[in-house]
């Protein structure tokens, strides 16, 4: 233990005191929590001072999501402490920790899609009558003032599926606020959320740090902690690493206590010669959604679409690889005219479509990792004479392809929930893979993951243009775009806006076609 | 602060009205009621050469037939809307009825089952077949929040064990001779007390999923369970709870049932399960949970009510009309899964 070290390197931020004995609002410590087969939490430590925000940084995998998990009372730690205001406290269920005042805003989005925004933030403490009966009105109230405090243009009455996730995001925000805690743990709110409602995010935080609450805030976004957090704390492997303030350190200082490596180059681009046109896509339309979408792609030329979330690009996709398929234009596979109906036309056609949404629309959560890296290519390359899969085969390649992917992982018979996101992901990427695509379309590729697995899946992308895959890259980390992207086609509002070659884009050029 | 808060409170209130207001599903199923209505009507007068609906006391057997079945499934819409399901809601019926039946006897009838158990007061028969409702309901939820296996089974197994029960407590032979006083509670108001019955359950339980707590928990847990328990909520005592009031309402059903038509047997309830869940399928409950209202369900049971004495008053005949009372419920799933790609498509 070192923190008598990590005191005297942090300077006190400008929290307002409150009426409080103790320096540290939250404190974790020599936390361990252990899965069947996994130590996920080793001897931690998490020290969070009143009125800071204190960024929680590392791999996926790093323990970082199962480490709030402990702190919200959604598992229970195997040995080790948590003080709450100076005080030790046992959380046994996340009511517990809420009533405690610790309040969580989960990665992926926990809200009842089916009931109301008001309902969903005010569930279990609906304002009640004299009758003891919930008063909408009142709930009502409460929600556009809490929005109003926020700055957040929601109806209350709206249904939850009928939002963007971005909005969705707000609204989670909004109800980790409303519970007026002292914590308040946001585990990467701004993965689904554009620039703009990001500054905004940033603006609500500030506040509620001026009101002296301690904020944990796990992120993979370097620009972020910067930008927001006081100090920091490292975790790699489920082990705690150390804790500065973010403003002693350099963007390659933390990204060594990461990794334990360092990585010298984000971007791994390497220039490829280009052949002919693969895929082309002319005045694609799909009414009220995107016009008139025309683009190239050559063999070995990775193309980047960039814009912001909502403005038709991931659908764009959707349509070339028959998931919704468009209302009118064509698409054009080596100089023919293919008419792709449904993704198992695309998949026939050499496609492959790596989706923006890892649980909802990749993974087989309750499957393993055999079954989900195989499932999209049970077509024709792995049957036998007899008619039947050559499952002997197609294991082998599995498994070499896990091994290449550096999926980490025991076995293939390992669920694919158990993965972290990085390697959830690489197994998705290796579903394509085996499918031997000529196009690859991946959208979000590396949406949540960290900076490893991120750099590792560059370097793939890199070697398969190389081998002549024409690929379409789509994401909203803009550097990722302009880093990895021999042309960046920019979309606004379901129209194409410009289509720039790798020496004329920057962030400025692209910013001012995406948002015009 | 506060009066910053004050004044944006008076602002909201003075224009309060402009409340999005939307069109309730429940609008929909109901013109599909009085368009099937009509259509009756219509056919009525061109085969039958008379009226459907001008006749009290068709309209009147409708809606009797409709209470009970109504009744459960307002607890099947409960259990539905919680993502789960009741397949036992016919045999439990069957179940506290042959039970509750022993203790409702006059001593005036010839074939008294136990002489120790006659002329009891109203209720005790009443609190018995609620109970025995309860119960089976009770074992239901805490299968399926203790043992973690899927409804469908826990009430599977619940529904053959129930049935089994009521054949084996009177060895088969049915039940009658009932107390004048458990009677009226199948014939008391000019036999118009099952509907009463009905409404006044139907209205309760409006007002409980919509304006209380546990209403809110219902919709939550089978709007996304996990977000339900980050919330806070005790997920395996609401599902008991959910379940236990379902088979309560079972064991009224069954109550209303035998009081009506003065004879408890061990062969009754047969299907109402299914009926049940057509009317709150009918009724826009989603299968998939998190969705769906009381009203839409009371409106459902109207639909199949009408659906059933409308193809009497055309002398259909009764094969065609499961054939086609199949295929309407086939439709309403269809329906509804139609709506929520709708809602996807628009996100």
């Amino acid at each position: 233990m070192n923190s008598a070290a990590v005191e005297e390197a942090v300077p006190v931020n400008g929290a307002i005191p409150r009426e409080q004995s103790f320096e540290y609002v939250l404190e974790v410590d020599h936390v361990r929590k252990e899965f069947p087969g996994v130590l996920a939490l080793d001897d931690v430590m998490l020290k969070v001072r009143p009125g800071s925000v204190h960024a929680l940084m590392g791999e996926n995998g790093a323990g970082k999501s199962t480490l709030m998990k402990v702190i919200a009372g959604i598992y229970q730690p195997d040995s080790g402490e948590i003080r709450l205001r100076g005080e030790t406290i046992t959380l046994e269920t996340p009511l517990k920790a809420q009533e405690s005042g610790i309040a969580m805003i989960h990665q992926e989005l926990l809200l009842m899609n089916q009931m109301t925004v008001a309902e969903n933030i005010w569930i279990r403490r609906e304002p009640t009558n004299s009758f003891g009966f919930i008063d909408h009105s009142e709930m009502h109230r409460m929600t556009e003032e809490l929005f109003e405090r926020l700055n957040i243009q929601l109806d209350p009455e709206a249904e939850i599926s009928t939002l963007s996730v971005a909005n969705r995001q707000m609204v989670e925000i909004a109800k980790a606020v409303s519970f007026n805690s002292d914590v308040l743990i946001m585990d990467e709110p701004t993965s689904a959320i554009t620039e703009t409602e990001v500054a905004h995010l940033f603006d609500i935080i500030r506040s509620l740090r001026k009101q002296g609450i301690g904020i944990v805030y796990i992120t993979h976004k370097m620009n972020e902690l910067f930008e927001i957090a006081d100090e920091f704390s490292v975790f790699r492997d489920g082990k705690y690493i150390g804790t500065h303030a973010s403003s002693d350190v350099t963007r390659d200082d933390i990204i060594q206590m990461m990794v334990g490596r360092s990585v010298d180059q984000m971007f791994p681009k390497e220039e490829v010669e280009l052949g002919d046109v693969l895929l082309s896509v002319k005045n694609l339309t799909l009414e009220g959604v995107f016009h008139d979408v025309s683009f190239d792609v050559r063999a070995g030329e990775i193309l980047g679409f960039a814009g912001l979330v909502g403005s038709g690009r991931s659908n764009v996709a959707e349509a070339i690889f028959g998931v919704t398929p468009a209302d009118s234009g064509t698409v054009w596979i080596n100089g023919e005219e293919v008419h792709i109906k449904n993704p198992n036309d695309a998949i026939m056609q050499g496609m492959a479509f790596l989706t923006e949404d890892r649980k909802e629309t990749g993974c087989f959560l309750s499957l393993d990792i055999q079954e989900n890296i195989q499932s999209a290519v049970l077509h024709e390359n792995f049957v036998n004479s007899g008619g039947f899969v050559d499952q002997a085969k197609l294991n082998e390649e599995s498994e070499e392809l896990c091994r290449k992917l550096r999926v980490k992982t025991p076995n293939m018979e390992e669920s694919i929930e158990n993965l972290s996101g990085g390697n959830q992901q690489k197994v998705l990427i290796g579903r394509w893979l085996l499918t031997h695509p000529r196009i690859l379309i991946l959208d979000e590729p590396t949406r949540g993951i960290d900076v490893g697995a991120k750099s590792e899946i560059h370097t793939l992308v890199t070697q398969l243009a190389h081998k002549g895959v024409a690929v379409i890259m789509i994401s909203s980390e803009l550097p990722e775009v302009l880093g990895m992207s021999d042309r960046v086609l920019v979309m606004h509002e379901g129209h194409v806006t410009g289509i720039l070659d790798r020496s004329e884009a920057d962030q400025v050029s692209v910013m001012n076609l995406a948002a015009q | 602060m506060t009066t910053l808060n004050d004044t944006i409170k008076t602002a909201k209130d003075s224009q309060g009205a402009k409340k999005t207001k939307r069109i309730p599903p429940e609008v929909s199923i109901l013109l599909v009621l009085v368009g099937i209505s009509i259509m009756f009507e219509i056919l009525g007068w061109m085969f039958i050469g008379q009226s459907f609906l001008m006749n009290m006391s068709r309209l009147q057997i409708i809606v009797l037939q409709v209470s009970v079945i109504g009744i459960i499934a307002i607890g099947v819409t409960m259990v539905i809307i919680t993502g789960g399901i009741d397949l036992s809601s016919g045999s439990v019926v069957a179940m506290s009825a042959m039970i509750a039946a022993t203790f409702a006897q006059s001593s005036n009838w010839p074939k008294v089952l136990s002489p120790a158990l006659t002329d009891l007061p109203f209720f005790v028969p009443i609190l018995v077949g609620l109970a025995v409702g309860a119960m089976a309901g009770f074992v239901n939820g805490w299968l399926i929040t203790k043992t973690k296996i899927p409804p469908f089974i826990a009430t599977l197994g619940m529904m053959v064990s129930a049935r089994g029960v009521a054949r084996w407590y009177t060895d088969g032979s049915p039940v009658s001779g009932f107390t004048k006083e458990f009677a009226m509670l199948g014939n008391a108001l000019d036999r118009w007390m099952p509907v009463v019955i009905f409404i006044v359950v139907a209205i309760i339980f409006h007002i409980v999923m919509r304006y209380t707590r546990f209403g809110k928990f219902t919709y939550a847990i089978g709007a996304n369970p996990q977000a339900a328990r980050v919330s806070g909520i005790n997920i395996d005592r609401h599902l008991i709870k959910v379940y236990t009031i379902a088979g309560l309402l079972v064991g009224l059903a069954a109550m209303v049932a035998i009081a009506r038509i003065k004879t408890a047997q061990a062969g009754m309830g047969l299907m109402y399960e299914l009926d049940a869940i057509a009317a709150a399928v009918i009724g826009g409950v989603s299968l998939s949970g998190g969705r769906g209202r009381i009203a839409g369900t009371v409106i459902g049971a109207l639909i199949l009510g009408v659906m059933l004495s409308g193809f009497t008053f055309l002398r259909i005949d009764a094969y065609y009309q499961d054939i086609i009372k199949g295929a309407i419920i086939v439709v309403a799933v269809v329906i509804d899964q139609q709506r929520q790609n709708k809602r996807k498509k628009t996100t």
